[in-house]
């Protein structure tokens, strides 16, 4: 168990290029996250629990499809710590496994009204589904 | 000045007056946009894990096919930019992923990262000369208000973007002043409207576009620009007090190119 732990830690750092351990808890990213009300585990969380490897919890999370990939995190931390690329790295562990998809096409149509532009759906279908 | 275009797939469908607007100025600006060839899809938002290449491919490939066009690769959707601009980022400084990016293309076809993709904003400003767009200004904008909305997408991250300060942005003020009309400065313009979130979670998105419309409309403005086919439909969808439009449809009122006069 722990090594398996250990493994998706290690893969979640490598593919997201961040190193967690550069945080200092300031919790600007969280403070600034436009999505905070809605996270159960929020940016700053997502940073230390990568970190010691508590990392099941946010596979469990609806926290991981609230993200909006606005990078507001990335650039206002203090610390270089781009806390939304491990958000998007524990998510890709999440629905690269076969059936675990967040979002289908099939589900698009019920979702779709008249104004919608394209671009809204393809970038919920890249965020959502692989 | 020919340069290669990347228009996208909302500008082919929903945000047509962005892409027609933004055609006819670069005429009246004698730039040439050469519509890239058989361009496919951005995919909307940069996936930001090293290990994903195939989601980035289209973008490499709509940045290999400016080479035909002085190496420079103009967009207009904020979203179409951050796309393309992150993967150009990307394969100038992670070499196991170009390697990655190259092996998908044909022999002798490989991508070397050096195109220079700019934003239509920052073609106007670097390379035409918001000077130069003052001069074909015929149906000056004075008196009116207007309030730029960067969102997230132009700005941000800024250590790959470079389009401006990110947390004090000039480069749509400084065309809105260009135009003849006043900029009007307010807290929420380079916050997010929600996003793509307006699918699962409208009433989310509601409570953030209601965010920027509120700021912008009591500090004064008339109107909100932008360059995003998303900020505009999460704004307008959401009850914004005053009209939205892109930036182009202003530009075009300015030069007097515009068909519907109410802009």
């Amino acid at each position: 168990m722990h090594n398996k732990n250990d493994n998706v830690r290690s893969e979640i750092i490598r593919r997201s290029g961040v190193n967690p351990v550069k945080c200092m808890r300031c919790g600007k990213c969280t403070a600034t996250c436009p999505a905070f009300d809605t996270m159960e585990y929020h940016p700053h969380q997502f940073v230390y629990m990568v970190e010691s490897g508590d990392i099941e919890p946010l596979m469990n999370s609806n926290s991981l499809y609230q993200c909006l990939t606005c990078f507001a995190c990335v650039d206002r931390c203090p610390r270089g710590v781009e806390p939304a690329k491990l958000v998007e790295a524990v998510r890709l562990e999440v629905i690269r496994k076969q059936g675990a998809n967040h979002m289908k096409p099939d589900s698009i149509p019920a979702m779709v009204e008249e104004d919608l532009p394209q671009q809204a759906i393809v970038s919920a279908l890249r965020k959502y589904h692989k | 000045m020919k340069v290669a275009y990347f228009p996208g797939c909302t500008l082919k469908t929903k945000a047509k007056e962005l892409d027609r607007y933004a055609r006819k100025c670069a005429e009246i600006l004698d730039v040439s946009l050469e519509e890239v060839e058989d361009w496919q899809c951005c995919g909307g938002v940069f996936t930001t894990s090293r290990d994903e290449v195939a989601t980035k491919l289209s973008s490499v490939r709509a940045l290999s096919a400016a080479k035909k066009n002085n190496n420079v690769l103009v967009t207009v959707c904020s979203a179409c930019h951050n796309v393309i601009k992150q993967t150009n980022y990307a394969m100038q400084n992670d070499a196991e992923f170009a390697q990655r990016v190259n092996n998908y293309l044909g022999k002798g076809e490989e991508y070397d990262g050096t195109t220079e993709i700019l934003h239509y904003l920052e073609l106007l400003r670097d390379k035409v000369g918001y000077d130069n767009v003052a001069k074909k200004v015929i149906n000056s904008l004075a008196g009116k208000k207007v309030a730029a909305y960067y969102g997230c997408l132009l700005l941000r991250p800024n250590s790959v973007m470079h389009t401006d300060d990110p947390e004090n942005p000039t480069i749509m003020e400084d065309l809105i002043r260009a135009l003849g009309a006043e900029p009007v400065i307010y807290s929420e313009r380079n916050e997010c409207c929600g996003g793509y979130i307006t699918l699962e979670n409208p009433e989310f998105s509601a409570l953030r576009s209601h965010k920027v419309t509120e700021s912008a409309y009591n500090s004064g403005a008339d109107l909100i620009v932008t360059a995003c086919p998303l900020c505009k439909y999460n704004l307008e969808k959401n009850g914004s007090p005053i009209p939205v439009v892109y930036f182009t449809e202003l530009m075009a009122e300015a030069f007097g190119v515009k068909e519907d006069a109410n802009a």
